[in-house]
């Protein structure tokens, strides 16, 4: 399948509340139990009120692919998720350097590089998130404005820190200068 | 093991620099759960035969800071706070959300308990079974945002460059006091985040009188395990199903829209230190604060499936750059009406102002105002206050509340919190002001009154064993052991949904506790000892329930305004329910629990430590 065909998870920092069970609900799915810190999709709170959903944007060209030294990592040809091999994994964090915005992280568990693997194209925490009301996390579903989608991707790897400044400017003012 | 528990608790004596972990027996977790109970526990067993002897402000108080089963697994996650109160001399459980909690479980505790007092000022840092204590002198005297920030950064740094490989590091979970907390203010809270305030009980300034800045949490592990997870998965969506509904007035207002609501309707909220309950002011009204100045309006902690919280940002004007919450309610009456003000832009400034202090909106708000009222009656003067006191003077509230902290004059005095100021400027005026101060017990009371008959029940404070926290008013024998057990089990009561929570609290913990067995036994162990600790008092200040179990003078003024002009709260049927009330919790008509009562529930020690108030 053309990767721009597929499932994308549009993230919303504005309208992130912090409640955070957008992790409970990737954990519980991927580990059978909360682990806020082994959940896929992690809330960076840098400055109090700014709540920044960070997970894995899937760019076009998948640098984070490319930096594995021991090929663990690939791209699910499905989904377009990038899959780690766990048995492969090293664990040396070259994924994470590599990434535009540091979003990979080695599971606080296994030490492996964790990544969000869209949970097979039906993302728990999207659905979590609806549910609340809050559409800080919303499912973009194959066949839409298919020209922008590789683009659009792109933009999405920051790092939290750069995402914090943004949001907190939009909230703050002027006074987010003192606070990041 | 207990599920739903970590398994072990800290224990920290920033005396002698000693850490070590301590566990409970699964009977004493299955019978205090933790939080309010357990705190009530150790602080009895710990410090119970010398109680009237110890200063809370001392170095043998202890502060304490404890999660319940349900924190972080059941939706809304809370810590609570306690330990000997310097407001009351007894036991308050007093909760704050936020993350913290979380942190401290996924590092592997359920709890800290903390004696003795530091040297110099340190922090606590709690990480995987470990920790540590840290120096605090680049924080001391700072304010909220400021202590925020630095430890954010200090910690996230010191454990990115221990996992140099492992990626980002998230923010840790922060308790922390206030300028107010290091001077020993009484009416200064324990905060996480901003405008996040364990208030009641003025265990800032225990935290203070410990040197203690902070404690910080950062944990990686999971959640501990629960009995029954697939019963536990279902309930929780459950209960997201039941409070993630965005046409719920908490969810979209929070509380913030009853600073008008409560005082036009009910005739309840505190006007001008209380001498009015009625107001009609519709420009301090919630849309004023939403559609002004709510910049998020929906901001949660850990797990919350309600989200009352809300971002308030002023933008433009002299207090540009201000933030904090709504504010909720209780400061939007605190530091609004009952203070003269009723412009929101002003409110939220002060709100701000007190939460960056590191007082307790609630508690440091009744005392600006209780010196606002001795001002207007011209018992404090221009020449004690070093300015005037007007009401609704905004600046000058300000530069009160910065007296305050820094102790300086009569700020040194109202530092002592309402009822001990009360005390003093008496004693120097030489004229009764103790009807002035607002208080039940030494606790400044919640924004709540009595009078119009419409919202708090006449007793509700008066026989509270958290004295005038609104969170835990009096009903009846059973009424509050819902409290009880939000504060023990520790959760958001605001998602605690009364029939689920007991399913629930079984599939996680696997005890077989009904809520029948919570109301007749636990709950009341629980009653009776903080009952025990706050009769028992000391070594400042004693209570007599014949007195003390009343409420402030002013709730048996007629209400001067508004549709219920002329109404107070009846004497006569606040005598027959306290009456009844005694009788059903099992105290003697003199208010002390009964011998025979506390026998039943196992709790001689505590029997026997009333002897002496017996014999009085």
């Amino acid at each position: 399948m053309d990767k721009d065909e597929l499932v994308f998870i549009f993230r919303d920092p504005l309208r992130c509340s912090g409640c955070r069970r957008c992790e409970i609900a990737c954990s519980i799915h991927h580990e059978g139990r909360i682990w806020p810190e082994a959940s896929r999709i992690r809330v960076f709170m840098l400055v109090p009120g700014v709540d920044i959903p960070h997970l894995c944007a899937q760019c076009g060209d998948y640098p984070c692919v490319s930096a594995c030294p021991v090929k663990a990592l690939s791209v699910n040809e499905d989904t377009g998720a990038v899959v780690v091999d766990r048995e492969k994994c090293i664990g040396c964090g070259q994924c994470i350097k590599a990434c535009p915005g540091n979003i990979p992280f080695l599971h606080p568990g296994d030490g492996k590089a964790t990544i969000c693997d869209l949970c097979g194209g039906s993302p728990e925490c999207v659905k979590v998130c609806q549910e609340a009301g809050f559409d800080a996390l919303m499912l973009i579903r194959p066949g839409r404005e298919p020209f922008f989608r590789k683009a659009f991707k792109r933009v999405f790897a920051q790092t939290p820190e750069e995402l914090t400044r943004d949001v907190a400017l939009n909230l703050f003012g002027e006074k987010a200068e003192e606070l990041i | 093991m207990s599920r739903g528990y970590a398994g072990k608790f800290l224990e920290v004596d920033l005396s002698s620099g000693n850490i070590k972990e301590t566990t409970f027996s699964d009977e004493i977790l299955k019978n205090y759960v933790g939080g309010r109970g357990l705190a009530a526990k150790i602080l009895w067993d710990r410090l119970g035969d010398r109680w009237e002897h110890v200063d809370p402000l001392g170095p043998e108080n202890l502060f304490l800071a404890l999660t319940g089963p349900l924190t972080g697994i059941y939706p809304g996650s809370r810590i609570c706070i306690s330990g000997k109160s310097p407001q009351c001399n007894g036991i308050i459980g007093s909760t704050v959300s936020g993350e913290f909690p979380v942190e401290l479980k996924c590092a592997g505790y359920d709890g800290i308990i903390v004696s003795g007092r530091a040297e110099k000022p340190a922090y606590i840092l709690v990480t995987d079974d470990h920790a540590e204590i840290r120096n605090a002198t680049h924080i001391w005297g700072k304010e909220a945002m400021e202590t925020i920030r630095i430890l954010t950064r200090e910690v996230r740094g010191l454990l990115e460059s221990k996992k140099v490989n492992a990626g980002l590091v998230r923010q840790p979970g922060i308790i922390y006091c206030g300028p107010a907390g290091e001077k020993k203010v009484r009416t200064a809270a324990v905060l996480q985040k901003i405008a996040h305030a364990a208030g009641y009980g003025g265990y800032g300034a225990v935290m203070g009188s410990k040197n203690l800045k902070a404690i910080v949490a950062k944990g990686s592990k999971p959640l501990p395990e629960v009995a029954n997870p697939e019963t536990v998965k279902i309930l929780w969506r459950e209960i997201d199903k039941k409070y993630c509904d965005k046409e719920r007035l908490q969810s979209l207002c929070g509380t913030g829209y009853a600073g008008y609501t409560v005082g036009a309707e009910l005739s309840s909220e505190p006007v001008r230190n209380w001498q009015e309950e009625w107001h009609d002011e519709k420009g301090f009204g919630g849309p004023k604060f939403d559609y002004r100045y709510w910049v998020k309006r929906f901001w949660s902690d850990f797990n919350c499936a309600n989200s009352c919280m809300k971002l308030a940002v002023i933008k433009a004007g002299p207090y540009k750059g201000t933030f904090t919450d709504d504010p909720d309610y209780e400061m939007q009456a605190y530091l609004g009406p009952n203070l003269g003000i009723f412009d929101p832009e002003k409110c939220i400034y002060l709100s701000a102002l007190m939460d960056s202090l590191g007082f307790s909106g609630i508690n440091g708000g009744n005392t600006l105002a209780f010196a606002a009222e001795l001002y207007q009656r011209g018992v404090l003067t221009k020449e004690d206050l070093g300015f005037e006191l007007k009401w609704g003077d905004v600046e000058a509230f300000e530069k009160l509340a910065r007296k305050i902290v820094r102790r300086e004059g009569v700020g040194d005095i109202l530092a002592e919190g309402t009822y001990r100021a009360a005390l003093k400027i008496s004693e120097i005026k030489g004229i009764d002001v103790t009807k002035y101060a607002v208080h039940v017990k030494g606790v400044e009371v919640g924004a709540h009154g009595t009078r119009s008959g419409l919202d708090f029940r006449p007793i509700a404070y008066a026989c509270s064993p958290q004295a005038g926290d609104h969170t835990s008013g009096v009903y009846d024998a059973y009424s509050d052991m819902w409290m009880v057990f939000a504060d023990s089990a520790v959760f958001c009561s605001f998602v605690g949904d009364r029939k689920l929570v007991w399913e629930y609290y079984r599939a996680v913990t696997g005890w077989d506790v009904s809520e029948d067995e919570w109301n007749r036994i636990l709950g009341h162990r629980i009653i009776h000892i903080q009952r025990a600790a706050l009769l028992l008092g000391g070594p400042d200040i004693f209570w007599d329930p014949m007195f003390d179990d009343d409420n402030p003078p002013r709730f048996y003024e007629p209400l001067p305004t508004g549709p219920y002009k002329g109404k107070t709260t009846d004497r006569k049927a606040f005598e027959e329910m306290k009456k009844q009330y005694y009788e059903a919790i099992g105290w003697d008509e003199n208010g002390i629990p009964k011998s025979e009562v506390l026998k039943k529930l196992g709790l001689q020690d505590v029997g026997k430590a009333l002897e002496k108030l017996r014999k009085k």
